[in-house]
């Protein structure tokens, strides 16, 4: 156990967290301020990812492909926003469940339609080779760019949302949105605007871990249910609990899965510390989840006073 | 309400439809990984078996081939459900395909208890080659654990000191650890075992930096070593340790994804391209004639099935309803194989060469497999002695 | 539902076998009574009781799971082993109900699919009984009057099993039980208000849906005389849900419904190829979901009570 091999899990887990940060944004903002489930958010990270893929392709350059397609899945999302999911805001929690649950269906199949079941991406030729961050500690270079990115955006939305007019309104909406209402926020275009930020975040999230994990049919569903455990712990409306919740189950998350079937491995046969480590892992951001609600019941920082 | 009496008569109308099983021509059964990010192994299979039947005039030793091609989505329930329809509503007489051991095991139980016969095109776990070997299965592959053993003995003869493996947590990637250590002798720096279908590996890969190995042994078909290795080179390991890997996890599917930064793995398989052989040459000359592109060794697997049924129908000539007959003449493999010499050992898993091939270019520049060496000469299995099978 | 109606279809539902010679069709009838009887049971705590769980699938797995480690082991008897697989999937629908139910709302949803998840990572790494590769059964359950071995047996055991659950459903419906919880669903604070404790009929109700969707996961393991962790996944509770809600959600029948007309969809789609359609669009059959999808929003945003809705509207005007 060497501080190198803490450091590159820590940088891992970090690297992690961020991404899950972009998606858990976008979605606590659209939960927070209009009180709607949606499922689809994880597909949006897929149609991100693909349109990145497609837009390298086509332009020969890994940094405008990627920078091309968060405009291009903003719009997606907002013509979705304004097409079906606009319909749901006044609706209850179990038809938003049940209509974004459908969402997936089509957009999955669309995506395979389209697309087919898969798309090759490749981290760009320069960054595909490891960075010595200190004497003897490597680390792969498009890693540190995941996490430069993720923090650049991290910093980039605290700015709109702090500093800006529109991030006040959105503030102001999360916390009450009646009230917002009343004192004449233009909530639909306000909506629109979100949502669209939203599907640009999950865009970026999606072609950057393209090169990483796969680009296929169904990468949303697994890293969808990772963020709503982040907002949830985070707190339902806040960014800051999404940055914070996010970070944390990067973290837990890559943190166990590295150390505990090492741990395990201390009594048990590797086969068994195997399962038993990664599969505790996985369990151990749910458990974070329930420890969180039981203790805080609105998560970390809820954005409603 | 009526909905029960209408989907009840939407099955009768359905079952009615449905043509009744002639003898004239052999029917197969074909369900594989055709979707997902190991799709590309399915694909080559049913790609390499269909050009094999169309190379014979459509036909299966001398009856019409009518090839039902399913997709088992990676899911063992879904395989399964296949396996249901495939025997049970359309009778097929043969069955093929499954590329994945934990959907194959799930699936193929229905087979057997159909007493029909299933020739595997690449999964061949050691229970059904050992203890539960089964007379309606027959592997036109290898052993599971075959490549392992003789990529241990590589290690062994290069004289690695230590080597850390990672493997996918099921059964093939049990035998495959369990294969390589058989006969590596030098020490275990690490054996993981990785969730099937994980694509990150950035933890484990920090764990293998700091356990400092000689070389680097993975098992991880499809989607999963393509990540890895792509993964480990951007590390930086690959500077620093030598990775070895199973014939499949080098091959074109591999090498088209991840490209330059495999020169100079060393892997081991039954099979290359450049065996010496006329049936492999005709295969790999009309397999990128028709496909566009190399094969791979699932490919070689596939067409290799496809000539053994082809051979077993005509040795029976054409009494496929003889279920014992089609299986001695499955038996005797009168067949030519593109590996060369084919013959079954006693529990129907193969007995053959192992070759040691290197990631390098042909003479076009491409990055192809090249043999180098033979790692084991006509090797069986170590689970036969458990198969009660004559 | 007119009784008579429901006597023709159970008469109907008798006579099948009889006339059916194609036991691959028994078998997906059988199938359909499965996820039928998994449906219902979520539509009691999702219909009538409001509460949107996405855990659900965790106590079919359950019901799977023991039920066939029962087998495994070795214990064949369907006495030991069913109600003991009965018994578990009570059990963890008791604990996770106890603490999910002190919250609501998303909170509730995602704390009912952390437990279902906790539950499918915890049967995927029990290596011993096959972890992702599944168990599969050398036979079904013995020990009953039948020998489930066979498609007729098994069949006439399913539709038994599910008639039994309608029933009680539409005996608990209409009892004092029933009116409670949908009281509860329809506004819970004045139920608490009345004096009602809401959280313990609340609990009650997740433990008795529990209970019956342990016995779906029985059958289902039995069916296909195997099980694998998917059968716990997030994404079989949504399946479950989609067939509520297709068929008609708070509904009696709307569980039998949607588990017949969506199964009976998917199988008609993969397997019976419509040569007009082919032409138009070559692969449709592969993108079955597409349709699902359309269909269901559709549904969600137009005929918000599904089938056995669009039925009841009609035969009241």
């Amino acid at each position: 156990m060497s501080w190198v091999l803490i450091l590159e899990q820590f940088l891992n887990g970090l690297q992690f967290g961020l991404m899950l940060f972009l998606l858990a944004a976008g979605l606590t903002l659209v939960f927070g301020i209009m009180d709607m489930i949606n499922l689809a958010h994880g597909s949006l990270y897929m149609l991100g990812a693909f349109l990145a893929a497609t837009l390298v392709q086509v332009t020969d350059s890994f940094a405008l492909g990627v920078l091309l397609a968060v405009p291009a899945t903003a719009v997606v999302g907002m013509l979705l926003e304004m097409s079906v999911l606009r319909t749901l805001y006044e609706r209850d929690h179990l038809s938003q469940v049940l209509a974004t649950f459908a969402l997936i269906l089509i957009l999955n199949e669309a995506v395979r339609i389209i697309w087919g079941p898969d798309m090759p991406l490749s981290m760009p030729a320069a960054l595909s080779g490891p960075v010595e961050l200190l004497p003897g500690m490597f680390y792969p270079a498009y890693r540190l760019l995941i996490i430069g990115v993720g923090a650049a955006v991290a910093a980039l939305l605290y700015l709109l949302v702090a500093r800006t007019r529109i991030g006040m309104q959105v503030r102001a909406g999360a916390s009450n949105r009646e009230m917002a209402l009343a004192m004449g926020v233009d909530i639909r275009r306000l909506f629109t605007l979100l949502f669209g930020v939203g599907a640009g975040l999950c865009a970026v999230a999606g072609a950057l871990l393209g090169p990483l994990l796969a680009v296929q049919v169904g990468m949303g569903e697994n890293i969808l249910i990772l963020a709503f455990v982040v907002i949830v712990i985070g707190g339902i409306g806040s960014i800051r609990g999404a940055l914070v919740g996010a970070v944390l189950v990067g973290l837990v998350d890559t943190i166990g899965r590295a150390f505990l079937p090492m741990l395990f491995g201390l009594f048990f046969q590797p086969r068994v510390a195997s399962a038993a480590g990664p599969a505790i892992a996985s369990v151990l951001a749910y458990v974070l989840m329930v420890a969180v609600l039981y203790f805080r019941p609105r998560g970390l920082f809820p954005a409603r006073g | 309400m009526k909905k029960p009496l209408l989907a009840s008569a939407l099955l009768l109308f359905a079952a009615t439809s449905h043509p009744s099983h002639a003898a004239d021509k052999v029917k197969i059964g074909f369900i594989s990984t055709l979707s997902g990010p190991s799709a590309a192994l399915g694909v080559d299979i049913r790609d390499a078996f269909m050009l094999a039947v169309k190379l014979n005039g459509g036909k299966l030793g001398g009856l019409p081939a009518e090839v039902l091609i399913g997709d088992d989505q990676f899911k063992p329930e879904v395989g399964r459900q296949l396996a249901e329809k495939d025997i049970k509503l359309d009778k097929v007489d043969f069955l093929t395909g499954f590329v994945f051991s934990n959907i194959m095991l799930a699936s193929v139980p229905v087979a057997f208890e159909n007493k029909v016969i299933y020739v595997s095109p690449n999964a061949a776990p050691s229970p059904l080659a050992g203890k539960q070997c089964n007379p309606y299965f027959f592997a036109a592959s290898w052993p599971n654990d075959a490549y392992h053993e003789a990529a241990g003995q590589h290690a062994t003869d290069k004289g690695y000191k230590s080597v850390y493996m990672l493997a996918p947590n099921y059964q093939a990637g049990k035998d495959s650890l369990e294969g390589f250590k058989r006969f590596y002798k030098g020490s275990v720096a690490g054996e993981v075992y990785t969730q099937l279908g994980q694509l990150d590996y950035s933890a484990e890969l920090a764990q293998v930096r700091a356990a400092r190995p000689e070389a680097v042994y993975i098992f991880l078909p499809g989607g999963m070593g393509i990540n890895f290795i792509k993964q480990f080179v951007a590390a930086g390991l690959s500077k620093d340790m030598q990775l070895i890997t199973p014939g499949f996890s080098s091959d074109q599917d591999i090498i088209r994804a991840v490209g330059d930064p495999m020169l100079g793995t060393f892997d081991a398989a039954h099979w290359a391209l450049d065996l010496d052989n006329a049936a492999n040459r005709k295969f790999v000359a009309e397999f990128e004639k028709e496909y566009k592109r190399l094969p791979t060794v699932y490919a070689s697997q596939g067409y290799d099935a496809a000539l053994l049924i082809d051979s077993a129908v005509r040795e029976v000539k054409g009494k496929i309803e003889n279920t014992e007959a089609v299986r001695k003449a499955l038996k005797a493999a009168k067949f030519q194989s593109v590996r060369g010499a084919f013959k079954f050992n006693r529990n129907q898993y193969p007995i053959q060469n192992y070759y040691l091939r290197v990631v390098g270019k042909d003479s076009q520049g491409r990055l192809v497999n090249k043999t180098i060496g033979t790692i084991f000469k006509d090797r069986g299995d170590a689970y036969v002695q458990d198969c009660p099978m004559k | 539902m007119h009784r008579a109606a429901t006597l023709a279809v159970l008469a109907l539902a008798l006579a099948f076998p009889l006339a059916m010679q194609e036991t691959y069709y028994l078998s997906f009838a059988s199938r359909i009574f499965v996820y039928a009887l998994a449906a219902t049971s979520l539509n009691l705590i999702l219909g009538y009781g409001g509460m949107i769980s996405f855990g659900h699938a965790a106590f079919v797995g359950t019901g799977a799971y023991v039920s066939s480690i029962f087998i495994a082991e070795g214990i064949t008897s369907a006495w030991i082993g069913w109600p003991a697989a009965v018994a578990a999937s009570a059990l963890a629908a008791l604990v996770i109900g106890a603490v999910s139910l002190r919250t609501r709302g998303v909170y509730f949803i995602m704390i009912t699919l952390a437990f279902a998840q906790m539950m499918f990572f915890l049967v995927n790494s029990m290596k011993a009984y096959g972890g992702d590769e599944g168990l599969s059964l050398p036979a079904r359950a013995s020990g009953l009057p039948v020998d489930l071995g066979g498609d007729v047996a098994f069949y006439y055991v399913a539709l038994a099993a599910l008639a039994a659950c309608v029933y009680g459903l539409r005996r608990l419906a209409h009892s004092r039980f029933g009116r409670v919880i949908q009281a509860i669903r329809e506004n819970e604070a004045r139920a608490e208000a009345i004096g009602f404790p809401v959280y313990r009929y609340k609990l009650a109700c997740f433990v008795l849906a529990g209970a019956a969707g342990g016995l779906a996961g029985v059958l289902l393991a039995s069916h296909g005389k195997y099980v694998n962790p998917n059968v716990l996944h997030w994404t079989q509770s949504g399946t479950l849900m989609v067939m509520v809600i297709l068929g008609g959600v708070g509904r009696l029948w709307g569980g039998v419904i949607g588990a017949a007309t969506l199964l009976g969809l998917e199988d008609l789609i993969a397997n019976h190829r419509v040569e007009w359609l082919a032409a138009m669009l070559p692969n449709y059959q592969q993108h079955a979901s597409l349709g699902v999808g359309v269909v269901l929003l559709a549904i969600v945003l137009f005929a918000p009570q599904g089938i056995a809705g669009a039925f009841a509207r009609r035969r009241r005007a």
